[in-house]
């Protein structure tokens, strides 16, 4: 039976090397009698009967865990169990020998060293939380000073305080618990046992932190055992603001009900003056006006969940008008249209065509973005018939307003907008139809129908149609056709 | 007037910051000081450094700047025509206030919103100095929320966003409709475009250069919002729409949830009513079924609209949706299992990986963490058939609370 004393300070380092050394000669786990300073020894390895001559078949790889296990030990080993040592022992040795896979929790010596863990965890997440300085700032020392007494469950000063260093970097603290002392000086770390129990001096702050306690209170929800569940009593001895919750959750319902039992008040009759007014939509809306107009179009439902209306853009006057089916994700945050993957696709095929987008009005048949939300995303979704007649509206005034030589439909939901024809788009494209009212319009396809073709060839050739397309449309701005050519010029 | 002393300034701001349910400190950029030249750490989990009697943590300094407002939301304890006690911080009071309290570990830093005084501009404005001179002087390297005010200017909120963790702006109310009737100065458009403004500047913030240079940060903790429940007659469905909308449009980090609760001095158009804190919870519920359960927000909501107040979200489902169940907890996908009642992302993932190694059998579920009170009927392997109990048509009274004989006095 080997006994192995571990030092106070600097325990779970002690206890890694111990186990390197004991495992490379393989003494078995029941073999070791742990003991912590001078405290009581771990009894119940001591009742065990020891075999007479260790085994010393082990395994040939050399010792080695996973970094999740060798963080999980190292933690559980700051739990206040006596026994954590050898249990961690035995446990390391039966990973190493491939008895048991890390993780496994139907291991019940596994699952315990997970749930202590757990409990330090907690209970080291529960200092951070609850350490209370006061400063103890001698007078013209170039840092500040603080002071805090802390009583935690587990032996955890050494690994919770570090924490404390990378916070408060710019002073020094001492933080005393029962046990062990973490004091931070001029950057360094370093512990010692507890020699004074005193609590620190009282600090003026204290007065301000509890009358913030108090008023950000709320008095009409009270639920005491959401508070004590994540707050123990155990922890309010040390908490300045302990001291104010039995007055606080007994004057609580009173509080609330007087609330209640108020009576409104009459507002005074400068609050009139002091509320702004918002401007009024124009009564007559024109091309400059339109985007609030359209941010305020509930004409039907879809205006309701976009962020906002996408007017189109671009000069009064153009000879061409392009016109999209409607804005995407990009489009709908950015306000314009056309600018987000499909938009890149399209600028792209207007270089190539010749065509310079600053010099076209380009817009959409509807102005909001139609979606359903799918966990972090937006999917679009096509519009309706009833949502592209009830846009139409704001599409005329587009078309009213910048009297463009040729409209360009970009795909099935424009086409139909504008000619009043829903026909198989493929069929269509580069043809040039006309309006109800005799404008001409070129249907072509829309660029997010490129994006979404996977095969690259397919993807390469649509890609050739729209750059047709769009020179086409140079072409017939720059030439108009014939009367005898033009289907409705007659 | 006599001058407000900065313990009485905070008690009039810090109560009337107490509606707002935000409290999240985590996520964002990991920063400390061990340097030895600033104070303050962030990143990683948040710390709950309190917990008031209301069951709400304590983690941010959460005040306002001022209690000033122009604005006559009903709903709101600060309006213009309540009679409540007025007071206005200075930068520098706010500034010490959260140095000192982050010294003495009180708190994780600073949510700071405010009442709109003068202008949206002039608001946002001074919220952003106190922000600035936090990080610039102070060299504090602990969290700050800034409520960030729907109309200011664009600089404003793109300094708001270079010295903040994280922005918010409320939505305030689940529908248009409402927010016109109880916030008249307020407009859900404006407020959506703010949130599409701060998710489009967050992406810019992360697309890294050809060169690898990083663009300025902006906001790294991203943005949430606020939602009151039971103020307007809006239900638990479009409350769950409404949310599921903005967190794809705006890739929020969180909604929060708050239900109406009473103030002082209340409005005539909106009479007071005691809290309604279950239908908060179960909201909560909801929303968390939204986010880590793969739940699409028009499949938790029953057709009534509202949701069962007395059994979770997750089992309600479960119950009406019995053809799915029981689930071969050996074979089903992750989807499934993560919709069984009782098993949690955490329990699933342990399901998963233990299952590349063996069969799991019934005894081995507590050890992975399930809650098998309710699990048991919604499952099936080896050591356990639940039979005939998913079909029975009383199981949902396993689960209710038993039925209480009202006070007859």
């Amino acid at each position: 039976m080997q006994q192995i004393q571990l030092p106070k300070i600097g325990t779970v380092a002690a206890w890694r090397s111990h186990v390197r050394r004991l495992a490379a000669a393989g003494t078995p786990a029941d073999h070791v009698l742990w003991q912590v300073g001078t405290e009581g020894t771990d009894l119940f390895t001591e009742a065990a009967p020891a075999p007479a001559q260790p085994p010393s078949a082990r395994p040939s790889a050399p010792l080695t865990l996973s970094r999740d296990a060798l963080v999980a030990i190292e933690t559980a080993l700051c739990h206040s169990d006596p026994q954590r040592f050898a249990r961690a022992y035995a446990l390391v040795l039966r990973l190493w020998q491939g008895e048991i896979r890390w993780g496994d929790r139907s291991d019940p010596a596994l699952r315990r060293l997970l749930e202590q863990e757990k409990a330090v965890r907690r209970d080291i997440h529960k200092m951070h939380a609850f350490v209370r300085f006061r400063e103890v700032s001698p007078p013209g020392a170039a840092r500040r000073a603080f002071a805090a007494w802390f009583e935690p469950d587990h032996p955890i000063v050494e690994a919770a305080t570090p924490f404390f260093a990378k916070r408060f970097g710019d002073m020094d603290w001492v933080i005393a618990t029962p046990t062990l002392t973490a004091r931070f000086e001029d950057g360094a770390l370093t512990f010692q046992e507890t020699a004074d129990r005193a609590p620190p001096p009282d600090d003026t702050t204290e007065a301000l932190w509890c009358t913030y306690f108090s008023s950000i209170f709320n008095p009409a929800r009270l639920m005491v055992s959401a508070m004590t569940s994540e707050m123990p009593r155990k922890y309010w001895k040390n908490l300045p603001e302990a001291a104010l919750i039995p007055d606080l959750i007994r004057t609580a319902p009173t509080r609330a009900k007087a609330m209640q039992d108020a009576m409104p008040t009459i507002a005074s009759d400068h609050v009139a003056r002091l509320r702004p007014q918002r401007p009024a939509l124009a009564a007559d809306i024109g091309l400059a006006d339109l985007k609030p107009a359209l941010d305020a179009c509930r004409r039907c439902p879809i205006g309701a969940c976009a962020t906002q209306g996408v007017a189109g853009e671009g000069p009064r006057g153009a000879a061409l008008m392009i016109v999209g089916e409607q804005p995407g994700d990009s489009e709908d945050l950015a306000g314009r249209p056309l600018v987000g993957p499909a938009g890149q696709v399209f600028d792209r095929c207007a270089r190539s065509a010749g065509l310079d987008r600053s010099l076209c009005y380009i817009t959409n048949a509807v102005k909001h973005f139609k979606f359903t939300p799918r966990g972090k995303k937006r999917l679009h979704q096509r519009p309706n018939q009833g949502e592209v007649s009830a846009c139409k509206w704001w599409l005329d005034l587009e078309r009213r307003e910048v009297a463009p030589k040729l409209l360009v439909a970009l795909g099935a939901t424009a086409a139909g907008a504008l000619t009043g024809s829903d026909g198989h788009l493929l069929a269509r494209r580069g043809t040039v139809e006309t309006t109800a009212e005799g404008q001409p319009v070129l249907i072509t396809l829309h660029p997010s129908y490129i994006l979404r073709l996977p095969d690259p060839v397919a993807r390469a050739r649509a890609e050739d149609f729209l750059v047709q397309d769009l020179r086409r449309a140079r072409e017939l701005i720059a030439h108009p056709p014939d009367a005898q050519e033009h289907p409705t010029a007659r | 007037m006599a001058q407000k002393t900065l313990q009485q300034k905070l008690a009039i701001l810090a109560d009337a910051a107490k509606y707002d349910a935000s409290c999240a400190s985590s996520g964002g950029e990991k920063r400390n000081s061990r340097d030895g030249k600033g104070l303050g750490s962030s990143g990683g989990s948040g710390i709950c450094h309190a917990y008031a009697p209301d069951g709400r943590c304590i983690s941010l300094l959460k005040i306002l700047m001022t209690n000033f407002c122009i604005y006559d939301c009903v709903y709101c304890v600060n309006r213009v025509s309540s009679h409540v006690q007025r007071a206005r911080f200075t930068v520098d009071e706010v500034v010490q206030l959260t140095v000192e309290f982050y010294r003495r570990n009180y708190i994780e830093g600073l949510f700071l919103s405010s009442g709109i005084i003068r202008s949206p501009d002039d608001t946002m404005a001074d919220m952003v100095r106190i922000a600035q001179t936090l990080r610039e002087r102070e060299n504090f390297r602990g969290y700050i929320h800034l409520k960030t005010i729907p109309d200011a200017a664009p600089e404003l909120i793109e300094a708001a966003g270079k010295w903040a963790d994280r922005l918010s702006i409320n939505v305030e109310l689940p529908t248009e409709q409402a927010l016109t009737t109880l916030a008249p100065e307020k407009s859900a458009q404006t407020i959506r475009r703010a949130m599409a403004d701060v998710r489009s500047r967050r992406e810019a913030s992360q697309d890294v250069s050809l060169r690898g240079k990083r663009p300025t940060r902006f906001a790294p903790a991203g943005q949430s919002t606020q939602m009151i429940v039971g103020a307007d007659s809006a239900t638990d469905g479009q409350i769950l729409g409404t949310a599921s909308q903005l967190y794809g449009s705006y890739k929020l980090g969180r909604v929060y949830y708050s239900a109406f609760s009473p103030i002082p001095d209340s409005s005539r158009l909106l009479p007071l009513i005691r809290p309604p804190l279950m239908r908060e919870h179960r909201l909560y519920q909801a929303d968390w079924m939204m986010r880590f359960y793969g739940f699409s927000h028009d499949e938790i909501a029953p057709k009534s609209g509202m949701l069962d107040l007395a059994i979770d979200p997750k089992l309600a489902w479960a119950l009406a949706n019995r053809q799915h169940f029981p689930v071969d907890v050996n074979t089903a996908p992750k989807e499934m299992l993560l919709r069984v009642p009782g098993f949690g992302p955490r329990s699933v993932q342990r399901m998963l990986t233990a299952r590349k190694h063996r069969t799991l059998r019934y005894e081995d579920l507590v050890p992975l963490g399930c809650v098998l009170r309710s699990a048991r009927p919604f499952i099936s392997l080896p050591g356990w058939s639940p039979r005939g109990m998913v079909d029975d048509v009383n199981l949902r009274a396993r689960f209710a609370p038993p039925p209480e004989q009202l006070s007859l006095f």
